[in-house]
């Protein structure tokens, strides 16, 4: 048996995927990339080894994505997660055409086709309103761990409306309203919404269409979710895989090469 | 029929004598300013490059001369100070480093500049009027603002012979006639009419050769690239407007286009993607960009800025020396009025270059520092996509500030766009499924 593996190195976190030939997902891992991008794709790939039980041997392609794309040093070759995260959607999810991908930096909203072909995608600009980390200053702002957050805006009432879209004021806005005595459960809801705004602003710019697919960190959000939900008049797909679709779809890509590569008689296409 | 020798005199000639012909205006506007003579400030869109060379006025370009800070890595010091001095971060990153420039007695990395004596310029841009008040202001120079009527409606552009464009002919004559008298004041000369007649025929032959420099590069593989080359050539094309040099210049580099067409001779790369461009160029990064299309095989073939840069001389039109005044006045309006057109309906224009250059993609660049660029290229690209389907890629930075301007985002947003392309030429090429 053949794998294939993906690895994404993303800003905040590295995802790393493999996958068997029947694109069956056998390993995974996730952990922080912090300052040493190089040893963070290694330790996630050695990790996803380990977890499905795999010889190194064994993964015949893999293919970096992310931003640390080009330091995933062991790879064969890289793929923008633009690309990987519509094919990793459409992939879990078959009747996608639109993906949101919310991670620790960027925002992106991705239009694809059946076929998992990009046809248009937009992300946030140099500036990261309306992303994960804006999320991050409000969880500094309020004490609150960041997988808190979700649950928390949800238990919302009379939710106030943030009107910062810069993620360095939203932490002074935020203690702004904590010293109008307002819910934290209110501003965090506000938060939320204030993202979904964004995201959904720059999905009409790609067009939205059924069905939209949320994938990213920010998408094992309970909060976004319906925030995004509750903005777009819309469900989501999301799944617990939704945190790696990067990697998946770099895997899903990476078996590619390895069929395309396999000779005739070893498809059994002769016989 | 080629040789080696013909390859190796003809091919590159036209970047070499392109940037020596840039040092020679540079070093004529130094001379300028250290004699203390007169110079014009004038812009691309509607120069009047003939008139002011009738009065052998050095002309400066203040787009010309800004951007040229950007690519020589400098704007930013140049932004910063104009926005020490008080200007916005949002306003015009050419005027800001224009007026550090000032501010610096007109020290610029490519020399000196000469102060203005006069400013000319259209109502292509408003910011053109703005930034001419700042000269006003500085040194009390006199500006002349020509109100050139534009399209009334989207491909509504019409021609001599018609009632509304004979009475826009009419009033753009007088105000020339206008800045003549302008001109004889400022100067102390008396309009040389025969001398103006010889410039517009200088200005007939480098319309010429641009319209066929366009048309060459339909071919494939492409003769030059749109972005880099064309910038080059763009220079030439505003600064030596109406000049004899500026007419050998361009039936030079015709030839040499003409010559690496029937040789088959491309560009220095494999050519995969043919692309057009949309907007201004982004100067603080100007090699690097263009190697972020060309390591995937993609190369500029045409843009909407070799159009409205060149002030609309790819229309082709020719003055009547016969009657050299109404003429000027009549290119002036269909060349300013295409510069409008070819950024405000993009769409319109990259229908036909798409056919025109078979081109597999089309890239956006709306810019930080230019509304009047950028503003409607949203509606522009949704509009084409609706008509052609053809892919196409939006990236925002700027023309001037390096702030802005993030690599890294872009090569993220730009490898995407091939891997889309790559995959679109496959799945065609691959056939329909069952």
């Amino acid at each position: 048996m053949a794998y294939a593996a993906g690895v994404d190195v993303g800003s905040t976190q590295t995802k790393a995927i493999i996958i068997d030939e029947d694109a069956k997902i056998v390993g995974r891992a996730l952990l922080d990339t912090g300052a040493n991008v190089i040893q963070a794709a290694e330790d996630a790939f050695a990790e996803a080894l380990t977890e499905g039980d795999i010889n190194r041997d064994d993964v015949k392609y893999v293919i970096g994505t992310g931003y640390g794309r080009y330091r995933v040093t062991f790879g064969d070759s890289q793929v923008t997660e633009i690309s990987c995260h519509g094919r990793g959607a459409v992939h879990l999810f078959p009747n996608t055409r639109t993906v949101v991908d919310m991670g620790g930096q960027d925002t992106k909203a991705i239009s694809v086709t059946a076929d998992g072909e990009i046809t248009d995608f937009c992300m946030n600009d140099k500036c990261a309103a309306g992303t994960g980390r804006f999320l991050g200053a409000a969880s500094a702002a309020l004490d609150i761990p960041l997988d808190d957050l979700g649950p928390v805006s949800l238990q919302s009432t009379k939710p106030i409306k943030i009107s910062t879209t810069c993620t360095v004021f939203a932490e002074s806005e935020v203690l702004a309203w904590i010293g109008k005595g307002k819910k934290i459960e209110d501003i965090l809801w506000g938060v939320h919404k204030s993202i979904a705004s964004r995201s959904a602003g720059l999905m009409r710019r790609v067009g939205i269409e059924d069905e939209i697919t949320f994938t990213g960190g920010v998408s094992r959000n309970q909060g976004m979710v319906k925030a995004l939900e509750d903005r777009l008049e819309k469900k989501l797909n999301i799944s617990e895989d939704c945190h790696y679709m990067g990697a998946l779809g770099a895997a899903m890509f990476a078996l590619d090469n390895i069929l395309a590569a396999r000779t005739p008689a070893e498809t059994g296409a002769n016989s | 029929m080629s040789t080696l020798e013909d390859t190796h005199e003809l091919v590159g000639r036209g970047n070499i004598e392109g940037a020596a012909l840039f040092r020679d205006w540079f070093a004529e506007l130094g001379e300028t300013a250290k004699t203390g003579g007169e110079a014009a400030y004038v812009f691309v869109m509607g120069s009047c490059n003939e008139i002011l060379k009738t009065f052998d006025l050095p002309v400066v370009f203040p787009e010309i001369t800004s951007l040229q800070t950007a690519v020589r890595h400098v704007a930013h010091e140049l932004l910063e100070e104009a926005e020490d001095y008080g200007y916005s971060p949002d306003i015009c990153g050419y005027v800001k480093a224009d007026v550090a420039v000032q501010l610096r007695g007109g020290d610029h990395p490519m020399g000196r500049l000469p102060k203005p004596t006069i400013s000319v310029l259209t109502n292509a841009c408003n910011t053109y009027i703005k930034w001419a008040e700042i000269w006003e202001r500085m040194y009390g120079t006199p500006m002349y603002t020509i109100d050139v009527p534009g399209t009334r409606q989207a491909g509504g552009q019409t021609w001599a012979g018609n009632a509304d464009f004979e009475a826009d002919r009419k009033y753009v004559e007088v105000q020339l006639r206008e800045l003549i008298t302008v001109c004889e004041q400022v100067t102390g000369k008396s309009f040389d009419i025969d001398k103006f007649r010889d410039i517009l025929g200088h200005a007939n032959t480098m319309t010429r050769c641009w319209s066929r420099m366009l048309e060459l590069n339909s071919a494939r593989p492409s003769v030059f690239n749109a972005l880099t080359d064309g910038t080059i050539y763009l220079g030439v094309a505003n600064g030596f407007r109406g000049t004899e040099e500026g007419a050998r210049y361009f039936e030079r580099l015709v030839e040499e286009m003409e010559y690496k067409v029937a040789n088959g001779l491309g560009q220095d790369m494999d050519e995969q993607y043919r692309l057009l461009f949309v907007g201004v160029p982004c100067y603080p990064i100007f090699r690097r960009f263009n190697e972020l299309f060309s390591e995937w095989g993609g190369t500029f073939v045409n843009s909407t800025y070799l159009w409205f840069a060149s002030g609309g001389t790819n229309r082709g039109f020719e003055y009547d020396l016969n009657d050299p005044l109404a003429s000027l006045a009549e290119g002036m309006l269909v060349s300013v009025r295409d510069a409008m057109d070819s950024m405000f309906h993009q769409d319109t224009v990259l229908e036909q270059m798409i056919a025109d250059h078979h081109a597999d993609g089309v890239i956006y660049h709306p810019i930080k520092s230019c509304r009047t660029v950028s503003t409607g290229l949203a509606d522009g690209r949704r509009s084409l996509t609706e008509k052609t389907g053809t892919p196409s890629l939006f990236i925002e930075s700027d023309m001037m500030d390096r702030r802005v301007v993030s690599e890294a985002q872009m090569k993220n947003r730009i490898d995407a766009f091939f891997e889309g392309l790559a995959s679109r030429r496959q799945m065609a090429q691959a056939g329909p499924k069952d």
